[in-house]
């Protein structure tokens, strides 16, 4: 555990090293107020909750964490300091999960920074605490889920390019299977039970359960096990990667 | 002790390492050497455990690097080809990371992190980003992780590439310092490097070993070990002294120059003293009298091309 720390403060430090960790998090809060406010119709709408930014958030994440997942292991793999971080006494699943944790932390920061939305809604009305709490845990573990899918296919290739080209369509096929124009296209040529499996697969049907209110521990289940699958996987290609 | 068993690794069809076997004891310095793609690197890096083998494998001071891969590691320094390092770190941070990750005590770390800084001459740029260091220093950075844990095995790829005369100085001080109770294993293509820090070198081409022994031992290997070159001045006419020298009956070949004559020796024999008591009684003018050790690159040549050719 000691060996995935350090690596994840090493990584989190060198992400606040260069202007990469700002850029992210100043765009990541401009979008988040543009969708409440503007495309979200936040004052129209005459509700206080935040259903407009969570309705948005996996948008916002599908094009903002491949581009940070991309230099996991791609960037790694270029500069050549994977052969130094492989040659240290830490295990290959040491080495994928403290990387993986210092983006997740980082993509929690920029999260919980758009606490301001969090107290305006309070300020102007009485919303349902528990369901935005549930929404903020539920946007944690989904970022956590593009980042493994990202983390997973960063460690394909050097090239950061094709590892965000292959992160967000991946991530975007991800979230359409959640959407009901996208299901109702696939149950004209798929048996219904398979459909279900799909939509089942998706960020957002879980997702947007979460933020509905309704919880159910099934949302969080799936989002961690994505995570594991992922990371799993990950630890499998670099180890592949070592043997060819 | 290293032990290789039958290390081999295959890329697709290429063969990098080919059913390579050898043993490094405590206190010897092995030189690696072999033309480009020879498998240096390959073969550095499955017992650092980068890369795994095809098949066999290699033991470091007990523990196989596959199968007990962290003990193998702990026992390692290793400095990667090209000392990749971590950018945007300064040797500071960097060095606390390395020393973090291998479990050093607070008070060891600080210790062994000054020891290695005034070792390598790192001072100066100690909070400096890495990135913005010159080739030199950045190859210093690296070898300052590899030794930091003053480990028992060190496992060098390139370390003097990209240092200038000075630093290669220093650092092959600093290998010969360490040599003593480790155990070291560089690679290289600089020949004089050989000479200057390896008590014994192992010559590599197509991944198969193809001589292994002490630089002196290959040194001798050289038509030039022990042949005599004189250098005569104008005065002296370089014709009648070739004709002299040939007639030795312990010449076995002679080559010239416009000043420099070569005599080569029959197999067994000294020509050295034959040679200066001939001077002395011809009364040579001689600018330059030695007798040769043996070429190292010559050696080398021979045998990487002569098996490539094969």
């Amino acid at each position: 555990m000691n060996a995935v720390m350090t690596i994840a403060r090493r990584e989190l430090r060198s992400y606040f090293a260069t202007p990469v960790a700002y850029v992210f998090i100043i765009i990541f809060l401009v979008m988040a107020g543009w969708a409440t406010f503007y495309v979200g119709r936040f004052y129209e709408r005459g509700q206080a909750d935040l259903v407009p930014f969570f309705s948005f958030l996996p948008w916002l994440y599908l094009f903002l964490i491949p581009p940070l997942a991309m230099r996991l292991w791609a960037e790694e793999r270029r500069s050549g300091s994977i052969e130094l971080l492989m040659t240290l006494p830490v295990t290959l699943p040491q080495a994928v999960l403290g990387k993986f944790v210092a983006a997740w932390v980082f993509t929690t920061i920029a999260l919980v920074l758009t606490f301001p939305l969090w107290i305006t809604v309070n300020y102007l009305g009485d919303p349902d605490n528990g369901v935005i709490v549930a929404s903020y845990l539920g946007g944690i573990l989904m970022a956590g889920g593009f980042l493994a899918i990202g983390s997973a296919l960063s460690a394909l290739t050097r090239n950061q390019v094709i590892a965000f080209i292959l992160t967000i369509v991946t991530c975007f096929v991800f979230l359409l299977i959640g959407y009901e124009i996208v299901l109702s296209v696939l149950s004209g040529v798929l048996p219904q039970p398979l459909v279900d499996a799909i939509a089942s697969l998706s960020f957002n049907t879980h997702f947007q359960s979460i933020v509905k209110g309704v919880i159910d521990l099934r949302d969080f289940v799936y989002f961690l096990l994505l995570i594991g699958f992922f990371l799993l996987a990950n630890a499998i290609i670099l180890d592949m990667k070592k043997a060819s | 002790m290293i032990e290789v068993r039958s290390l081999t690794k295959h890329y697709g069809n290429l063969t990098a390492v080919d059913n390579l076997s050898f043993e490094v004891a405590p206190g010897e310095v092995l030189g690696f050497l072999g033309p480009n793609g020879a498998g240096k690197s390959t073969t550095m890096r499955m017992i650092a455990g980068f890369l795994t083998p095809t098949s066999g494998t290699a033991l470091v001071c007990g523990h196989d690097v596959q199968s007990d891969a962290i003990a193998a590691r702990r026992a390692i320094g290793y400095l990667p080809e090209g000392a990749p390092s971590y950018p945007e770190m300064t040797p500071r941070s960097f060095l606390a990371f390395i020393a973090a990750i291998r479990g050093l005590a607070t008070e060891t770390a600080s210790q062994r992190i000054a020891a290695v800084t005034e070792q390598l001459h790192l001072e100066s740029v100690f909070d400096q980003p890495i990135d913005t260091l010159s080739k030199g220093f950045r190859r210093r950075v690296g070898l300052a992780q590899a030794i930091l844990h003053d480990p028992q095995v060190l496992i060098l790829d390139e370390p003097t590439d990209g240092l200038d005369p000075n630093q290669k100085h220093e650092v092959r001080n600093l290998i010969r310092a360490m040599a003593s109770d480790k155990i070291i294993v560089i690679s290289t293509h600089i020949l004089e490097e050989v000479h200057a820090v390896c008590s014994r070198a192992i010559i590599i081409a197509n991944g198969q070993r193809l001589a292994d022994d002490t630089p002196a031992a290959l040194e001798a290997r050289s038509r030039y070990h022990q042949a005599v070159s004189l250098t005569v001045n104008e005065q002296t006419d370089i014709e009648s002294v070739r004709t002299t020298l040939r007639n030795l009956p312990d010449v076995r070949s002679i080559e010239n120059d416009e000043r420099t004559i070569i005599a080569f020796p029959q197999p067994g024999t000294t020509l050295l003293p034959q040679v200066t008591a001939l001077a002395n009684q011809h009364g040579w003018q001689l600018d330059g009298l030695q007798q040769e050790r043996g070429r190292l690159d010559e050696v080398f040549r021979e045998i990487t091309v002569g098996e490539a050719a094969a």
